[in-house]
């Protein structure tokens, strides 16, 4: 076989052949619509299927948007210039914004208060949201609940500083007597806090004319913003008391085990509209007559109540998740019990009931139009209500209907878009 | 021992809130405002407009007891309540007066324990079709599908007149008026039934209600009126009255436009006592004499009423029919001021 070497061989070739271009069917927009479009026949024809239906919804719904109209002050005038032609009668929206966003009982002159507390509620939540914003930024966050309360229910200023002293006391007192044991301190908080508090109202009542917005009580509330103040404060409000359920469902202590067992199921085995008619209605009965019990309260209180079990849940599933190590690794480095959870087990856990919590926090948010039922002017009732039964706009659902579904899709896409940012920021590894 | 301590507690419980619920002019007047109960909103009868005024046939009962006991007609709180809230909000005594097109029956009266002051809107419950469906009479609609909101009286109003007259249907069931308007316009069913008052307006709202009809029967009774709580006849009586000076007016012919001349006295001695010019019939109320003429001159009488918010020239267009004065062959009749 010694021939066969490359001396007999008529051709090798020395150098590499240059690159080609692939072939024109295997890159770009072909390739891609070959690969992703048009894989096989039923691809294709599903491919052209979805083609055409897009094709319909947009020829139909395209013209409507276009055609619409912006600027008449009733329905049967929209009709009168549309003369049968497609286009929706946009004037609604229009007509009826401030009603759609504030309700139509807030005093129109006031609603600087209400769009200045949206401006600052942005800012307050951004470094809550963003780690990497300084973190000062978090004092104003704190303050934040208080200014938004006086902006939005007006009244003296004195009322919520009152309740801010009466944290600051309460958190002086907790740090004065931790040092002996975490529940002593949460003792002495709630002392502390209760004390001030009752000084602030006899102080507060007794002046109600310092720096006093003109006061707008909770009936007067309504539209969008009624929504967007339920779902921040219930959100807001039932994290730290799910966290605390969560916690005490997990206690060694019989009772407090007992108690967050009863309350979560008992909470968890009814559904949110009877909760709100034992508020509005229930509720009634029970209080002497004349004692007006603010239904704004009532209503946040079961909403809170209702959210705040269902992220217990969601936050026991992740304390479970936790490896028993975790646990046992904190008890070897000496802390007790406050300390373990607050630096070790919570930030773990949290970490992984992200996706839980913000699918509650999704689900409480759209809940919140339930209250249209009790007759509040959310931004559904006042849809259903106000202004589905006025002369001019009974009539007009799509346009609508269409506004509240954009509004809600907005801030409930914005929601989920920002916890897969948090998720990929935090990389929970082990789910 | 125990169990008639807390017997007698129970008692003296009883008693303070009896009362308190006793005095309900006192508290209006205390408060300065009336708390009246109205619907979250229906075409004509109560809505606010664009400006968040409360306006309508049933907001101007509110306004005319306002305009009686407190001589303004704006200081009236309105508490919009569903169907499901209001008879709680009247009981609880979160408002005064429910003016909120409720219909007066028997087990609401007695068994809830309310007092319906006299009837403000005759209604009945009605059927609409399409015109190209050439029915003349409900008696006609024979398989026919019908939208109808559950749980309503009306639905057992329907049952019972398709079995009476034996005939079948096939019920559409729907939850709110709202929903029912695209429905039946969009074919999902022949014909829609509700109060005739409410089949009005949704036909209004029609791009083309000139292609509908309502069908001339009627199948029910459904007086509507305003109502308060039982166990304060005081108040009670000042309602009651309220509404009758209305449509006493509109047969005496006194409007908002003549009741200040009127009010200086007439020859007609029915005139003079209902203006208070005659007699202490005001006092005899815990009213001022004139209660009747500031009411009138708020909000109109009985048919200027009508005609502002649900008559035959407004959006609603209803003609009077039942709800005429009984001179006319209605049936809205106001007992002797004497």
């Amino acid at each position: 076989m010694s021939d066969m070497h490359a001396h007999s061989v008529a051709y090798v070739r020395e150098t590499m052949l240059p690159e080609q271009e692939p072939p024109s069917s295997a890159v770009g927009v072909t390739a891609w619509m070959r690969e992703n479009l048009f894989r096989g026949w039923a691809n294709s024809l599903m491919t052209v299927v979805a083609i055409y239906v897009i094709y319909k919804i947009v020829a139909g719904s395209l013209p409507w948007f276009l055609g619409g109209i912006w600027s008449t002050s009733s329905l049967a005038e929209c009709r009168e210039i549309l003369q049968g032609a497609t286009g929706g009668c946009f004037s609604v929206l229009t007509e009826r914004w401030n009603q759609l966003l504030f309700g139509f009982q807030y005093p129109s002159e006031q609603y600087w208060r209400l769009i200045l507390a949206f401006v600052l509620l942005g800012l307050a939540a951004a470094p809550v949201l963003f780690r990497h914003l300084p973190r000062g930024l978090l004092v104003f966050t704190g303050l934040y609940p208080f200014i938004a309360f006086w902006l939005i229910w007006g009244g003296t200023i004195l009322a919520p500083l009152m309740a801010l002293a009466g944290f600051v006391l309460g958190y002086v007192a907790f740090k004065k007597v931790e040092h002996q044991s975490f529940a002593m301190g949460a003792l002495a908080f709630l002392i502390a806090a209760a004390l001030t508090w009752w000084i602030g109202g006899l102080v507060s009542g007794a002046a109600p004319g310092v720096l006093a917005l003109e006061p707008v009580p909770s009936r007067n509330m309504g539209g969008f913003m009624l929504n967007l103040i339920l779902g921040t404060v219930c959100v807001s409000l039932s994290l730290p008391i799910g966290i605390v359920l969560a916690l005490g469902r997990q206690s060694d202590m019989p009772i407090i085990k007992w108690i967050c067992v009863v309350f979560i199921e008992l909470i968890r085995g009814v559904p949110l509209i009877t909760l709100l008619f034992v508020a509005n209605v229930v509720l009634a009965y029970f209080l002497p007559p004349g004692t007006s019990f603010d239904l704004i309260i009532r209503v946040i209180i079961m909403i809170t109540a209702f959210s705040s079990a269902y992220i217990a849940e969601v936050i026991r599933g992740g304390l479970a998740a936790l490896p028993r190590g975790q646990y046992e690794a904190a008890d070897s480095l000496g802390l007790d019990y406050a300390q373990a959870t607050r630096l070790i087990i919570m930030p773990q856990a949290l970490k992984i009931s992200i996706p839980g919590i913000v699918n509650v926090a999704v689900g409480l948010f759209k809940d919140t139009t339930l209250v249209s039922v009790i007759s509040m002017f959310d931004l559904v009732g006042m849809i259903r209500g106000p202004i589905l039964a006025s002369t001019e706009w009974n009539g007009v659902y799509w346009e609508l209907w269409g506004f509240a579904v954009m509004l809600f899709f907005i801030v409930c896409y914005s929601i989920s878009q920002y916890s897969q940012w948090l998720e990929r920021q935090l990389q929970t590894d082990h789910r | 021992m125990k169990k008639s301590v807390f017997l007698g507690a129970m008692t003296v419980a009883g008693l303070a809130a009896g009362a308190a619920a006793a005095a309900t002019l006192d508290d209006v007047k205390a408060r300065g405002k009336l708390n009246c109960g109205v619907t979250t909103g229906l075409v004509g009868f109560a809505a606010p407009d664009a400006n968040g005024n409360w306006d309508g046939f049933d907001v101007g009962f509110c306004r005319a007891v306002a305009a009686a006991v407190l001589n303004d007609p704006n200081a009236v709180e309105f508490v919009p309540t569903t169907g499901k809230t209001r008879f709680t909000a009247l009981a609880s005594g979160e408002i005064d007066t429910l003016a909120r097109n409720t219909t007066w029956t028997f087990s609401r009266d007695v068994d809830l324990k309310f007092e319906f002051v006299g009837v403000n809107y005759y209604d009945g419950q009605g059927f609409i079709v399409p015109k190209e469906l050439g029915v003349s009479s409900a008696k006609e609609l024979d398989g026919a599908t019908v939208c109808i909101q559950t749980g309503t009286t009306t639905e057992l109003n329907l049952a019972d007149f398709f079995r009476k007259n034996n005939i079948s249907y096939e019920p559409v069931p729907i939850e709110t008026n709202a929903e029912a308007q695209p429905l039946y316009l969009e074919g999902a069913c022949d014909t829609y039934t509700t109060d005739a008052s409410g089949l009005a307006a949704t036909r209004a709202a029609f791009e083309n209600p000139q292609d509908h009809v309502v069908l001339p029967e009627i199948i029910s009774k459904e007086p509507l009126g305003p109502l308060v709580r039982h166990g304060d006849n005081d108040w009670g009586d000042i309602n009651r009255w309220v509404l009758n000076a209305l449509i006493a007016a509109e047969e005496y012919g006194v409007t908002s436009a003549n009741v200040d001349e009127l009010a200086s006295g007439t020859d007609n001695p029915e005139i003079n006592r209902l203006l208070g010019t005659e007699g202490n019939l005001g006092e005899m109320l815990g009213l001022d004499a004139d209660w009747a003429a500031r009411t009138i001159k708020a909000v109109g009488n009985y048919g200027e009423l009508f005609e502002k918010h649900i008559g035959e020239n407004t959006p609603v267009g209803l003609s009077r029919g039942l709800n005429a004065q009984w001179t006319d062959g209605g049936l809205m009749y106001a007992p002797p001021f004497r």
